[in-house]
């Protein structure tokens, strides 16, 4: 199957099997391999992107979804993840780094669903995403930290 | 004779294949490796950590462990940029290949701070004093008068400075300073060492360029995935691959016979049908497409709930007796105001790092070239030269970031099975595991049952402790017929316990391995540190005592062992993080209702960690609310890598705790994915607290591991203080407590 798809602003051509999900496209045919294959069945959260700006696990969605739509993967950029990023130098957050990605966009879809999320928020909205090393308090931490940071950046 | 040595530009093109116009440095450190698999070191110098200052004052340092989240790329650039008084944005660390001229590269056992952090400082306070030397001369002034700071020399008379860059041409021909001259920094003067360094790596992480195994693409690489026996040492009877090769993208089937390792080393591959194709997913959706038929062999009747019983049953019997027993148990009990019982179980586990096992390999006739996440990149390159036949200089292992590796990525099995394929379709190619594959067909972290006899005298102490222990060794990996747990893994937590006790007997009960057994982060720590500190808990509620103090009671007086190792156990530093946490924690406060708290102490490579754990019971589900832990392993490197450790080990521990459990039927792995091998996610995670006892003039013990097995007693020991229910089984979902 021939398709267009849009990312990170970018347009990229692909020739690639129909069943494919998305995940697939953009790691190996088009070579963004920021966005990580952590399960294969959207449990983990690993290969998470905003289509639309809508949180799709990539690994799980059919390329047709993301044809004619606008995806972002951690190889782009938008203001909360932006802040997000800053947020997550500060807090030191990452071990191993793999997860990272995924938990990176899954903040930013949350930041721009709920702009100052409570705990309660952060919870309900990262926990599918898995982080074996265990930085899930870094990970609330910073959440908090980028929504401070833009409320002074703002002000 | 000072141990570091300078290395010659020709030697630095022969081992690096890069020219340099710096100073290269060089040190050789010893290693711990262990025994078990055969050192490939021979006896000849070989550098084994480096440095290089370049003209433009560049420091790169070439780690030669793996990046697989503990931090050590943060850890060792604090040391050198400290002994050095370099500004360490300018250092960068370059991973090293596998190869014996870094000496040990096996990266567990918690040991890579504890093996090279002294000799990295002492070539870091070397380039120091050679660059100080060639100001001195240019100045024509004493070496006394200068001083380094922040990447220069300063004339402490006129204030002038010279950019390190700028010296060194001059202090490259410099003599290195014998040993005995070398003056490391004292506590009080650290700049980086002990404070907080963020991790060097942090803009990769947060961008997505992080180059971990499964990212590496070369040119016209396929991409394989291998159907392996659900059996352990299952061979294939015959197989249909017509539907696999209708799959969109995918290329070939070919089969993979088994690699059996020689007794001893090595851990060869299972084999199986490999599917290769031109994209990860399509050889995935071929491998699914496969009809195989297995011949399933010995390991078929394979059923770990049997597996369980039987255990239980060996450990209610006599065992072999385990050196270290002694006075006399049996007395003990006859003569005890109260003896108790328990038996307890830990399931099999696997270690599901979030990057899953995966190696690229492009076999060219009489060279290898390899590309994997690896723990230990030189048992790869060995295993290589050894079933491929190829001189082993022929051979390149680069090591990637990797994406977790708890213990897996100890094991090169996955490079061995790509390097087979590559050679087989004569094209480079990427093996990746699925997920489920990485469930279904590890080596596995060893379940095990142990039985308890612990008796309690008219004044309330512990005066007899009898513990049997059957579990799967490691050992049976590179063994056959290792039927008991070994030597070195007894020294985890069961021959070498931290408790004062007159009469013990520690005895071995037989347990065979069905499936492959290895290392999972902590290794037989965990068995030991749930079962002691659960006993502990159960004897103290026995002897109507509280928790701490009987545990403070049972650590006994400050005394000093000395083992072969130079880390002797100091049973008051060992008080002290119990005290610590206690503190921490509030002990002995009133807690809320539906509340329960517990605690657990562990001496693990070499670190104190004690443990305070409250949970909620509400519904008969357990919350963990807060997490208290306190560390004393020294001198402290990276103090805020060090906290994320211990954070990230508590909820590594809760994993395994709350939900860890593998099983068999007829053979087979049952669980699948993330859906039923479930991890702690943020929604379960508590408040976690963490405290680092300064102990900076001790050595530096581990970090990595010594937090993981101190949480699952400490939760079993909240949930009976909080509702009166003993878990003597793990994991918690198997009670319906979560």
């Amino acid at each position: 199957m021939k398709a267009n798809l849009s990312i990170n602003e970018k347009n990229y051509a692909i020739d690639v099997p129909e069943a494919m999900p998305l995940l697939w496209a953009i790691r190996d045919s088009i070579g963004l391999t920021g966005t990580k294959f952590g399960c294969g069945v959207a449990q983990c959260g690993a290969c998470s992107v905003l289509v639309d700006g809508v949180l799709m696990k990539s690994c799980s969605i059919p390329i047709s979804f993301g044809i004619g739509k606008k995806i972002l993967t951690i190889e782009g950029t938008s203001e909360n993840l932006e802040f997000l990023r800053k947020a997550w130098h500060k807090e030191n957050v990452p071990q191993c780094g793999y997860c990272q990605s995924g938990q990176l966009i899954a903040a930013t879809a949350l930041l721009d669903q709920i702009s100052h999320p409570t705990d309660q928020e952060i919870d309900d909205a990262m926990s599918s995403n898995i982080c074996r090393c265990g930085t899930y308090a870094r990970i609330k931490k910073a959440i908090h930290e980028a929504v401070a940071l833009k409320n002074n950046q703002n002000e | 004779m000072s141990n570091i040595q300078k290395i010659s530009r020709r030697d630095f093109v022969k081992i690096f294949g890069v020219t340099s116009t710096g100073i290269i440095l060089g040190c050789n450190i010893s290693s711990d490796k262990k025994s078990f698999i055969p050192s490939s070191n021979g006896k000849t110098f070989s550098p084994n950590v480096f440095i290089e200052i370049q003209k433009d004052g560049k420091i790169t340092l070439i780690s030669s462990r793996s990046e697989m989240g503990q931090g050590i790329k943060t850890s060792l650039t604090s040391a050198i940029a400290d002994e050095l008084e370099a500004d360490w944005r300018y250092v960068s660390v370059k991973q090293a290949i596998g190869h014996e001229k870094y000496g040990n590269q096996n990266t567990d056992g918690s040991r890579s701070v504890r093996t090279i952090l002294e000799p990295m400082r002492k070539m870091g306070a070397a380039a120091k004093m050679m660059l100080i030397s060639a100001a001195a001369t240019k100045w024509t002034i004493s070496v006394s008068d200068c001083k380094a700071e922040n990447h220069h020399i300063i004339n402490t008379k006129t204030h002038q400075k010279i950019f390190y860059g700028d010296l060194v041409d001059a202090a490259s021909k410099v003599e290195i300073p014998a040993d005995e001259t070398i003056k490391l920094k004292k506590v009080a003067d650290f700049k980086y060492i002990g404070k907080t360094l963020k991790s060097i790596d942090l803009t990769d992480f947060t961008h997505g360029t992080a180059k971990y195994g499964m990212d590496i693409r070369i040119p016209n690489m396929k991409f394989a995935a291998i159907a392996r026996c659900p059996v352990t040492f299952g061979t294939v009877k015959s197989f249909q691959s017509s539907d696999a090769e209708n799959v969109p993208g995918v290329e070939k089937v070919v089969q993979l016979d088994r690699i059996i390792p020689p007794v001893g080393q090595f851990f060869g591959a299972l084999g199986g049908v490999a599917v290769i194709a031109n994209n990860t997913w399509s050889a995935f959706q071929g491998k699914l497409s496969l009809n195989i038929e297995w011949n399933y062999g010995e390991n078929q009747t394979f059923d770990t709930e049997k597996f369980k019983e039987v255990l239980t049953k060996r450990v209610h019997e006599k065992g072999k007796l385990v050196p270290g027993s002694k006075g006399n148990v049996v007395k003990a009990f006859d003569n005890a105001a109260k003896v108790i019982e328990a038996t307890y179980h830990v399931p099999f586990l696997v270690h599901t790092p979030m990057e899953v096992p995966n190696a690229t390999a492009w076999f060219q006739g009489n060279k290898v070239e390899v590309w994997a996440p690896l723990q230990d990149p030189q048992t790869a390159r060995a295993e290589i030269a050894h079933f491929f036949e190829i001189p082993i200089e022929n051979i390149i292992v680069n090591v990637t970031f990797l994406g977790g590796g708890f213990g897996r990525k100890s094991k090169s099995d996955f490079v061995v099975e790509a390097v087979a394929l590559s050679k087989k379709i004569n094209a480079p190619v990427q093996v990746v595991w699925t997920r489920e594959d990485d469930v279904k067909n590890s080596f596995y972290h060893a379940t095990s049952v142990q039985y308890l006899k612990g008796s309690i005298d008219k004044n309330g102490s512990v005066s007899g402790w009898l513990q049997r222990l059957a579990m799967p060794s490691i050992v049976s990996s590179f063994k056959p017929m290792s039927d008991y747990a070994s030597g070195f893994e007894l020294n985890q937590g069961f021959t070498n316990n931290p408790y004062k006790i007159e009469n013990f007997r520690l005895e071995n009960a037989k347990a065979e391995a069905n499936l492959r057994i290895g290392w999972m982060r902590s290794v037989v720590h965990i068995h030991s540190g749930f079962a002691n500190n659960s006993f502990v808990d159960e004897l103290a509620f026995a002897a109507k005592k509280d928790p701490v103090v009987f545990h403070l009671d049972l650590i006994g007086e400050d005394r000093i062992i000395e083992g072969k190792s130079n880390y002797p156990y100091d049973s008051k530093r060992m008080k002290n993080v119990l005290h610590t946490t206690a503190k921490l924690a509030n002990w002995g406060r009133k807690l809320p209702e539906n509340h329960g708290i517990g605690i657990a102490v562990h001496y693990s490579f070499y670190s104190y960690v004690a443990t305070a754990i409250e949970v909620s019971v509400i519904n008969d589900k357990v919350k963990v609310e807060h997490i208290w832990t306190t560390i004393d392993c020294g001198l402290v490197l990276n103090k805020d890598n060090v906290i994320n450790q211990l954070e990230g080990a508590a909820i590594f521990g809760m994993s395994l705790a709350l939900f860890g459990k593998i099983t068999t039927k007829e053979g087979a792995v049952e669980q699948n994915n993330f859906y039923d091998y479930q991890m702690t996610r943020m929604k379960d995670a508590p408040k976690i607290t963490v405290k680092i006892i300064d102990n900076m003039n001790q050595l530096p013990s581990g970090v990595g591991e010594p937090g993981v097995p101190v949480i699952a007693p400490a939760i079993c020991n909240a949930i009976f203080n909080a509702i009166g229910q003993r878990v003597r089984s793990l994991p918690l979902i198997d009670h319906g407590l979560v």
